[in-house]
């Protein structure tokens, strides 16, 4: 078996206290092996981050995680400030910004709208996928591979906790899969969201190759 | 003493205190001042409540002047007192010499045999170390190049009093009376032990002194250390006040000065880490003696000898001052002191000093000097004690403004060279470093002042650009460029001053905004009143970091800590403003006060988790999960 992948969590939560949905996901990876959780509101609460310790993770771990509720579309304030300064030109992009090139990009989102309200028909029109592209631009612009986003849709109409239990334990799969390699790569691209059908995205080391 | 009586004494003694001290504080005269119109109104000449037995209380109160030499030992860091060595031998010396012989050859022109002449020299060029330092203190004008003069001249009397002490029956012309200045023991320890040769007395002499050093640096610390451990707040301050007394008594033994042996102790003391807890246990007890001996100082003066011949006393009176202050201006001159710091000092030792007292007594008791002599001298040292305050107010209000407006002040301000800085900071002490590296750390200019000598110079050792200066004159305001500066920060640590200083600011500079350190909430009023336009408590912030540094270890998430004490801020500040206008109206006061808190903790205590709901709602599902279901 290869090296396992080292994933970074940037977890960006600002009231995680009132949090049903990502506190439980967040709770349910914090402790694998090979997987560091950057909680940024907790460490940096007054969003003055530490660019240096922040490019040295990136560099350090070959699969970065962005979790966080979907606000306004977009993620919350301080996940977009640490965009702003850590993904910096020279290191990220641009002639000389090659330190995160072959890496590979998930975003792991939270939304208050059922499936149902991201299409056309629904209040949000736009499709997640949409939504999401300035992420998956960024992933591109930084030279990693962008993989469909681990989404929890209709967070409002989740209230039983069985159901969100549920939803961490599809999380920790799909974390522990892009550690351990098993993930059908091939399926990947076809997927809206790499959640949508853990059975063909994932595969189970009883029926992987090289297993 | 009887019981009544000692509390008659008391009572009398206190209420004089009491009354007229502060009373002379207000009207500018100081506490030296207070403390001996006290003693004169309490005295036989005006109320007469006191009569006899004040000088007992004043050779008692003399201690006070023991203690007040232990405590500014205790300031004093024997590297600057090495570095004060020259001062202190070769002004002290010229000047006890020099008076010494002056006022002995008036004394043997006018008829006096030579030995009296001598006698009367020494006894009255002594100046009050009492007087000199207390008034030096409370005007702060110790740490200036005067008032560091002025200390090496009376720390070398203090140590000139001891051979004086023996070179009097020297001087004496019948057979001497064995008794000794036995009143005089306190301040000064007069009697050789006769049995002892010359030399055993040297060596006595050397090993008690060691012994002092080497008990002070060796000995006390672990005493302290015990004693401090048993957190008995009174057995401190008792150790402290052996140590004074136990230091004393045995300088007294040798025959050397107890002030002089205090000073010493207090010096060693000086860099060990009890002393500011010395400093404040002795600190009341000297006060007081203090106070007392001023008082009996005022009391003791023989108005009915100045009545009886009063144009010759106060010739007298005047003959003394002028003749001290003139050699104290000439030697400070050859010492190039300039002329305003001169003028100051020879101002403030002009006088005759409480050694004096016990030189003339031990004179008389020697058969030096006749009673007749004494009488009015006695009376003439202690009407030059009582000017003395006078006379410092005199130079400080009438002679020293002149030097300001021709650019020289107590110590000079210095030239500022430093050409326009945007910045003018006032203070350089704890708040204004901060201010000042932060501004300097990005590259804008700011003209620093400060008014602690010591201090400025250990900052311009590291490069900083800090001028010596009052930031509340207008002339040095002028000199440090306020006209062309855009920003005045007041970080200066008194608040009176602070206030004082933006009141100057605000009339002269009205282009300045004006950043002001405010001391504390009072502070913060007065200075919202006065529009000041940016304020920072000095307090606040670090207050509210500690703030959530405990919200975050009884389980608050950073963040949310963070916004909790913004919130916090937010009202606060808001609070503080709205009080700012009610100030003055002390009812109106509480009732704002209570309405406010209870305001806070309504809106606090308004939603679940503790945060005023206008603020924090955000990121709250719950309304949301209520509309879905």
């Amino acid at each position: 078996m290869t090296q396992p992948n080292r994933i970074l969590v940037l977890f960006a939560h600002p009231a995680l206290h009132k949090s049903r949905i990502n506190s439980q996901l967040i709770r349910a990876i914090a402790n694998l092996d090979s997987v560091t959780v950057n909680d940024l509101y907790e460490r940096y609460p007054d969003f003055d981050i530490d660019i240096e310790r922040e490019q040295q993770l990136l560099v350090n771990h070959e699969i970065v995680v962005f979790q966080h509720p979907f606000y306004w579309y977009s993620s919350p304030a301080i996940l977009k400030e640490w965009q702003d300064l850590v993904l910096e030109y020279g290191f990220a992009y641009g002639h000389n910004g090659t330190a995160l090139h072959g890496k590979k990009f998930l975003s792991a989102v939270s939304t208050g709208g059922t499936k149902q309200a991201y299409c056309r028909e629904g209040y949000n029109y736009y499709t997640l996928r949409e939504l999401l592209t300035p992420f998956e631009q960024t992933a591109r612009l930084c030279g990693m591979e962008y993989l469909p986003p681990f989404v929890v849709y209709g967070t409002h109409e989740t209230t039983n906790a069985e159901q969100i239990e549920h939803h961490a334990d599809h999380y920790r799969t799909v974390i522990t899969a892009l550690r351990d390699n098993q993930i059908n790569w091939d399926i990947l691209p076809k997927l809206h969201r790499i959640n949508q059908d853990l059975e063909r995205a994932i595969v189970t080391p009883e029926v992987a190759p090289h297993a | 003493m009887h019981n009544e009586g000692f509390f008659f004494q008391a009572f009398i003694y206190l209420t004089a205190a009491v009354l007229s001290v502060p009373i002379a504080k207000r009207l500018g005269l100081g506490s030296v001042l207070g403390y001996l119109i006290a003693g004169v109104i309490i005295g036989p000449f005006v109320l007469g409540l006191v009569g006899r037995q004040q000088e007992d209380v004043m050779h008692f109160a003399e201690f006070g002047v023991v203690m007040m030499l232990f405590l500014i030992g205790l300031e004093l860091q024997p590297a600057l007192l090495w570095r004060l060595r020259g001062p202190i031998l070769g002004l002290g010396g010229l000047q006890v010499v020099v008076t010494t012989g002056a006022i002995a050859l008036i004394a043997f022109l006018v008829g006096q045999p030579w030995q009296m002449a001598i006698a009367i020299g020494m006894a009255l060029a002594l100046s009050s170390t009492a007087i000199v330092l207390q008034t030096l203190n409370e005007k702060g004008l110790m740490k200036t190049e005067a008032g560091q003069a002025s200390f090496s001249v009376l720390l070398f009397q203090d140590i000139a009093v001891i051979p004086m002490l023996a070179l009097m029956p020297l001087l004496s012309r019948g057979a001497s009376e064995t008794v000794f200045a036995s009143n005089a023991v306190i301040l000064v320890a007069a009697e050789t032990s006769s049995s002892l040769s010359g030399w055993q007395q040297t060596l006595l002499v050397i090993g008690i002194v060691a012994g002092i050093i080497i008990v002070g640096r060796f000995l006390m610390r672990p005493v302290f250390r015990f004693i401090a451990d048993t957190h008995l707040r009174e057995m401190f301050t008792a150790t402290a006040l052996l140590l004074v007394v136990g230091t004393a008594l045995a300088m007294q033994t040798v025959g050397l000065s107890p002030a002089l042996g205090t000073f010493v102790a207090g010096v060693v003391l000086a860099e060990s880490e009890y002393r500011h807890e010395l400093e404040t246990d002795i600190e009341p007890f000297k006060g007081l003696l203090l106070g007392l001996f001023f008082i009996s100082v005022g009391a003791s003066i023989d108005f009915n000898v100045l009545f009886r011949q009063p144009l010759f006393i106060l010739g007298l009176v005047l003959g003394l001052i002028v003749l001290k202050g003139l050699i104290l201006f000439v030697l400070g001159r050859f010492f190039e002191q300039s002329l305003s710091q001169n003028l100051l000092f020879a101002t403030a030792l002009a006088q005759g000093g409480e050694f004096g007292f016990v030189l003339f007594s031990f004179a008389q008791q020697s058969n030096v000097l006749p009673p007749s002599i004494t009488a009015p001298l006695v009376v003439v040292v202690a009407l030059s004690m009582g000017l003395t305050p006078l006379m410092m107010i005199v130079n400080e209000q009438l002679i020293q403004p002149q030097f300001r407006s021709l650019g020289e002040g107590d110590r000079q301000p210095d030239d500022i060279d430093d050409g326009e800085t945007p910045v003018i900071l006032a203070g350089f002490g704890r708040f204004g470093q901060v201010v000042g590296r932060l501004l300097i750390a990005n590259g804008f200019r700011a003209t620093i002042l400060d008014h602690d000598p010591s201090h400025i110079e250990m900052l311009r050792k590291f490069g900083y650009k800090v001028f010596y200066g009052d930031s509340s004159r207008i002339d040095l305001l002028h000199a440090a460029g306020a006209q062309d500066a855009k920003l005045f920060v007041v970080a200066i640590d008194d608040p009176n001053k602070a206030l004082h200083t933006i009141d100057m600011v605000r009339k002269h500079f009205p282009h300045l905004k004006i950043l002001a350190r405010a001391i504390d909430r009072r502070h913060s009023y007065e200075l919202i009143r006065k529009g000041v336009e940016v304020i920072e408590r000095e307090t606040f912030e670090s207050s509210l970091m500690m703030g959530i540094e405990a919200l975050k270890l009884l389980g608050y998430r950073a963040y949310r800590a963070h916004r909790a004490a913004r919130t916090f801020r937010k009202h606060d500040i808001q609070a503080m403003h709205d009080m700012a206008y009610l100030h003055g109206d002390e009812s109106g006061l509480v009732a704002r006060s209570h309405q406010l808190s209870s305001d806070l903790r309504e809106i606090l205590q308004s939603d679940d988790y503790d945060l005023p709901h206008e603020i924090d709602h955000a990121w709250d599902t719950t309304d949301r999960q209520q509309d879905v279901s």
